[in-house]
């Protein structure tokens, strides 16, 4: 249906509610895969069928959601996403980047308690003398926390080894990306590909040398999970944060295929842009990860 | 079941018809409609479970259920109050409105709009699930039982497996209101009508813009704790376990963080609607238009330094206990001036006393009661004697139930007939109103008497000197609960088109771009902007 | 005919003040207001809420007033041209100040309150209160220059678990009737100290500072005696000091209840105090350090029926709120029938579970005696039909507690 207002309102779409059937699959089976693989306060005992159920949401979900864009993406090609839509796209995914980083300063507002109150707290300081000395008699306070109260023993990440690298790798992808952009904005093409096509590799190898963190923290360090709280927030804060690489990496792809299909121009790159804010924001999070995470 | 009739004679209506126009809907009219009626039924459920409760708390003992599965009767119709009943209500007001009175075309994301909806019923099938199989299922398998708010350990390391599937439908319905917040504020910001600027919106367009903000700068904190809880639970992370240098009381901040401007969503939209009816019924202005502004963005703004107000008793040191003191008695302040520029307008008016304004006096009246109340809450020494007892209840029903649902039910005598083209019935409504004034203080106001002498929440059963009270209050509960169906009998009369037809204009005084639209409202409004002096 | 119903509410809430008599004894206390309490500081608190309610009740009552009035004089019958005026500065900075200036009048008061609970030092007596699921610990630690009292008491709810009318304990609606009523016997009635009492009370002497280190054993309990004024949450993992101190003269016994949410039987773990004189404090606390330091008692049982009847009152009291009163579980495993309970092979791993606990069941360890444990381990191995013939002396239990 047009309307004069030039605001192009889609008339219906069975993509909601498809994916809708899809984000209850994963998250059903996401919690029943969770349950099922650690063994642990099981719903439904006895059966696997949690992964299968989560696998086929997810699959589901990224079918809904890459049909669900295509309908976008012909609207845009088809130029009916001038003026206020595209400025409607852009609040939203910027608001989306903020309700994002709500999401981390949860952790860092964790982080800063447990490192600055809770631990002092266990070691006895201000008013809680006698949690230290009733209960934890023999806990020191320090931060990396490598020896727990009940005992556990781990090592804190050097943050001057990989972690180092992968700053540098993370910020050289985004001066990378924004020479992309103003090829974009040039009409330069080949540079362009060529610049996210760099971007995009940069952040593969940022998840493999993460990777590799990770498994040298398991086998080599005690750093694990369970390895108490600064274990767990290392590897909470710095996980989610590699997820998040990943859906920008993913992200980046599409534009790039995108890209090299002749898509986009100076006036039609919302998609594009949006994929690099996207970019910059993960790599703005790391900046603070590693500076309160690996190095102070 | 149908509250929006398309007007032929007006333009050709393209769409889908049928149970394909509900379920792949980007109309913000019949998604604010599906948010309605879900939410009405997310009301009825929650409050018929309530009923339970009030069965088993009628007489000292336990009469009907065990002490577990009580619990999970004051935990999850909590939960489908507050994000089934109280959000979506909102959110379904904001979605049929909003647009309309900003002379705005649609919502900005219409697609993202249907999805935020239909998220909704998922999640609660989820989350009721659990409930129905703990009733019915063999083995009793336990829902979750640790209050609506989860605390740890209680949720962490001792909750009952279900708990997971808590968690994943908390997930569900955070991305539900954060999808639609984002619409909001982008309709707001960018499809207002020419002419109209910030500080010519209605209130109630206000009071979205700020709430939805509050939004999406809170719910991630709420899937962060539940996320933390979770990661306690099944993957060995230390959190909220002290032997692993985490708090529990770690949880507490998260969640309150994310709790107390919560309930700020749960009622600066009753606000703005507050805001819209009085004027319209008084024949005046609103008193203070600006100053309303800056009160209710100071409110949304100070609700982000309150929220330990919710653990003054948990061991916190003096200084913090005292900022957050100061902080909420200051939160008064704003609010205090919104009640009085509500009683400034109507202040040498002309009024008249039609349903809607009923119930907005209504509000006016005992959410200040609640508000009040929770002043008292407020003060440290004294709310220490206060928390954790029905003292608390009290406070927090006045403000959520004769605050937030009164608004939400005052809103809907307000707008159905623009939505439905019918008047409501005025027998059906003031049988709803009376029942429910007198019902509802029978039943909530008692519980500030029993919680000061000191009957505490939670409780399944209690000292016999708290017996009488209970009686009443279940009595009140009863009669408050039957009293809803003249509601619904009401509802239902205006969508089966029953009744007297609505005007344009349906209420003298009203004034707004959505009055300016034939009553039903049209399935498109203002494809071509108004242009708004 | 609304507003005849709001004054009502006012003259009972006016009834509020009048029924503000000392009102001491738990039975006839107040029912509409906050008591006053036997502290100095729950007096403080008591001056405190009074000063804030009168405030929010004139507020309150302003609010009605100019609301009913309005309706009145306002309405269109009697007011038909409506004024034009939507503002008015001075006006509205008058109802910003003014109740901003109102708030520091009540923010004064309660800051000095504040500053007087924080302070715990020079306590005569320190008692550490631990929470459990679902009773309260005791540990007296100091006592004047007495240290390492080793005072350590359990204190649970009196009332036998059937007359608490708790039906059967697997979750669900309707579970049909009480225990009792299964049993074919009416409940007893209440009395108005009804799920108040306990077997152990918290004893104290008047007079002195009282400070308790509270902290929790499983989740976040807290613990609460109004009379005391003001509460304090026990947490897990850490310990936070409340004091207390009642005045001689203010003897006599106190009742207070867990005041948040730890599961099912949150309303079932009450606190009671007895408040004596300080010489009766003394004898009594002597009385317990010798008991405490005494060797345990290692009796063998004469008897399987003797071990059998002294293992159920323990049972009942502690196990089966989570075994089920049959054994037929619950949040715990089920015991009847159950094979790590018939087959004495598992003799020595019911032993150790019992003194060290696993996952979510507490350790017994600091809470039974060896006999009690001896008795209980072997009701459970032969209670229900499960018959497995093992009988279980303190002296076996007594090896593994020492073994630690």
């Amino acid at each position: 249906m047009s309307n004069s207002n030039n605001y192009y309102i889609p008339e219906y779409s069975p993509w909601p509610i498809v994916a809708t059937v899809g984000l209850f699959a994963t998250a059903f089976g996401g919690a029943n895969y969770i349950q099922q693989a650690t063994g642990k306060l099981v719903y439904f005992p006895g059966g696997h069928w949690g992964k299968y159920v989560f696998a086929l949401g997810v699959i589901w979900l990224l079918v809904t959601i890459t049909l669900w864009w295509r309908d976008t993406i012909n609207e845009s090609i088809g130029g009916l996403h001038h003026g206020r839509l595209n400025v409607s796209y852009r609040l939203g995914m910027g608001w989306f980047i903020f309700s994002e980083v709500m999401f981390f300063g949860a952790f860092f507002g964790s982080l800063f308690y447990t490192r600055w109150l809770v631990v002092p707290w266990l070691g006895g300081a201000g008013s809680n003398a006698m949690t230290h000395e009733l209960l934890w008699p023999n806990f020191q306070a320090m931060w990396p926390l490598i020896r727990t109260p009940d005992g556990t023993v781990t090592q804190a990440m050097e943050a001057w080894g990989l972690p180092a690298i992968n700053t540098a790798v993370l910020l050289t992808s985004s001066v990378t990306l924004t020479i992309a952009h103003h090829a974009l904005l040039e009409g330069r093409r080949t540079r362009l590909a060529l610049f996210q096509a760099i971007t995009v590799v940069l952040g593969i190898a940022f998840l493999f040398l993460q990777a590799t963190e990770y498994h040298h923290a398991y086998t080599h360090m005690g750093l694990t999970l369970h390895a108490g709280i600064y274990g767990s927030l290392f590897f909470v804060m710095t996980g989610f944060h590699g997820v998040h690489v990943t859906i920008g990496t993913i992200f980046l792809i599409i534009t790039l295929s995108r890209v090299l299909r002749g898509h986009f121009s100076k006036e039609n790159d919302f998609a594009w842009e949006a994929a690099a804010w996207y970019w910059h924001f993960v790599d703005i999070v790391w900046l603070f990860l590693f500076v309160s995470v690996y190095w102070l | 079941m149908s509250t929006v009739a398309a007007t032929h004679e007006e333009h050709h209506h393209h769409g889908p018809t049928g149970w394909r126009r509900w379920l792949f809907s980007t109309n913000h009219k019949d998604i604010g409609t599906l948010y309605l009626w879900f939410s009405f039924s997310m009301f009825l459920v929650g409050g018929f479970l309530a009923m339970i409760i009030r069965a088993e708390l009628m007489e000292p003992g336990m009469q009907f259920v065990d002490p577990e599965f009580f619990n999970q009767l004051t935990t999850v119709p909590g939960l489908v109050m507050i994000f089934g009943a109280i959000m979506p209500g909102f959110v379904g007001l904001a979605n049929w409105l909003v647009p309309m009175m900003v002379g705005a075309p649609d919502m900005a994301l219409p697609r993202m709009n249907n999805w935020s909806f239909w998220i909704l019923p998922f999640a609660f099938t989820l989350l009721l699930g659990t409930l129905v199989l703990s009733a019915f299922a063999p083995g009793h398998p336990e829902a979750p039982d640790f209050g609506w708010t989860a605390y740890a350990p209680l949720s962490s390391k001792y909750g009952p497996p279900s708990t997971d599937f808590f968690i994943f439908a908390i997930h569900m319905m955070g991305i539900s209101s954060i999808m639609g917040a984002i619409n909001v504020i982008v309709t707001i910001f960018n499809l207002r009508a020419p002419g109209m600027t910030l500080m010519k919106m209605p209130m109630f367009v206000w009071s979205w813009l700020v709430t939805a903000f509050l939004l999406i700068a809170v719910m991630p904190a709420l899937a962060g704790a539940v996320t933390m809880v979770l990661f306690d639970r099944h993957f060995g992370t230390s959190f909220f376990d002290a032997a692993g240098g985490g708090d529990p009381v770690l949880y507490q901040h998260v969640f309150w963080f994310f709790g107390h401007p919560e309930v700020y969503i749960m009622i600066l939209p009753g606000f703005g609607i507050i805001s819209e009816i009085v004027p319209t019924f008084s024949r005046k202005p609103l008193f203070g238009y600006t100053s309303m502004v800056y009160a209710i963005v100071s409110i949304a703004l100070i609700s982000f330094i309150v929220w330990a107000h919710h653990m003054f008793a948990v061991g916190m040191p003096l200084a913090g206990t005292l900022f957050f003191m100061y902080s909420t008695m200051l939160i008064s302040v704003p609010t205090g001036v919104k009640i009085f520029n509500w009683l400034a307008t109507m202040w040498r008016g002309s009024l008249t006393f039609e349903l809607p304004m009923k119930w907005a006096l209504a509000f006016i009246l005992l959410f200040t009661c609640g508000g009040l109340s929770g002043l008292m809450l407020a003060i440290v020494p004294a709310d220490l004697q206060y928390h954790d007892t029905y003292f608390v209840v009290a406070h927090f029903h006045y403000v959520l139930v004769t605050g937030a649902a009164f608004s939400i039910i005052a809103a809907v005598y307000y707008w159905l007939p623009k939505w439905s083209g019918m008047m409501p019935s005025k027998v059906l409504g003031e049988l709803h109103f009376w029942n429910s004034l007198i019902s509802v203080n029978l039943l909530f106001f008692p519980m500030h008497f029993v919680g000061l002498a000191g009957m505490p929440r939670r409780y399944a059963d209690y000292a016999l000197q708290f017996a009488d009270y209970n009686f009443w209050i279940s009595i009140g509960a009863f009669w408050f609960g039957l009293s809803q169906l003249f509601f619904l009998a009401l509802c239902l009369r205006c969508a089966m088109k029953k009744g007297e037809k609505a005007p344009a204009r349906a209420w003298e005084g009203a004034k707004g771009l959505e009055w300016e639209v034939p009553s039903p409202a049209p399935h498109h409004t203002f494809q071509t902007p108004p242009v708004v002096e | 005919m609304r507003s005849r119903f709001l004054r009502t509410t006012i003259g009972l809430v006016s009834l509020v003040f009048a029924a503000t008599a000392a009102a001491e004894d738990w039975s006839t206390r107040s029912n509409l207001n906050l008591r006053p309490g036997v502290t100095e500081i729950s007096q403080d608190i008591y001056d405190l809420h009074t000063f804030v309610l009168w405030i929010v009740t004139v507020i309150g009552l302003l609010v009605l007033g100019l609301m009913l009035y309005s309706m009145i004089r306002h309405r269109r019958s009697r007011h038909p041209e409506p004024a034009k005026f939507h503002e008015h500065m001075a006006l509205e900075v008058f109802w910003t100040v003014v109740p901003f200036l109102i708030l520091i009048a009540m923010a004064i008061p309660a800051t000095a309150v504040m500053i007087k609970m924080d302070n715990t030092a020079d306590s005569a007596l320190t008692v550490r209160v631990t929470g459990h699921r679902w009773k309260w610990e005791y540990e007296y630690l100091t006592y004047g220059q007495q240290g390492n009292l080793g005072v350590d008491i359990m204190s649970s709810i009196a009332t036998p678990l059937d007359e608490r009318e708790t039906p059967v304990f697997a979750s669900g609606l309707f579970p049909y009737g009480t225990a009792k009523d299964r049993a074919g016997q009416p409940a007893p009635p209440k009395d108005h100290n009804y799920n108040l009492t306990v077997d152990h009370p918290l004893v104290l002497p008047s007079g002195q500072k009282i400070r308790f280190l509270i902290t929790s054993a499983d989740v976040i309990h807290s613990f609460w005696v109004p009379d005391f004024g003001g509460k304090q949450d026990a947490i897990p993992g850490y310990v936070h000091a409340k004091w207390t101190k009642i005045p001689p003269g203010k003897e006599g016994t106190y009742y207070g209840q867990c005041t948040e949410l730890c599961g099912k039987g949150h309303a079932f773990m009450p606190i009671e105090v007895k408040v004596v004189s300080q010489q009766e404090f003394k004898t009594w606390l002597d009385d317990k350090v010798k008991e405490a330091k005494a060797a345990p008692d290692l009796t063998p049982f004469a008897s399987l029926d003797e071990a059998m009847k002294a293992g159920e009152k323990v049972f009942t009291a502690n196990c089966a709120v989570c075994h089920g009163a049959q054994g037929q579980g619950g949040i715990g495993v089920p015991m009847a029938g159950a094979e790590f309970f018939t087959d004495s092979s598992h003799k020595a791993d019911h032993i150790k579970i019992v003194i060290h606990g696993l996952n979510a069941m507490p350790s017994f360890k600091s809470q039974l005696s060896p006999k009690e444990i001896a008795a209980v381990i072997t009701y459970e191995r032969n209670a229900w039909g499960n018959n497995s013939g093992d009988l279980i002396q303190p002296a076996d239990v007594n090896k593994d507690e020492g073994g630690e």
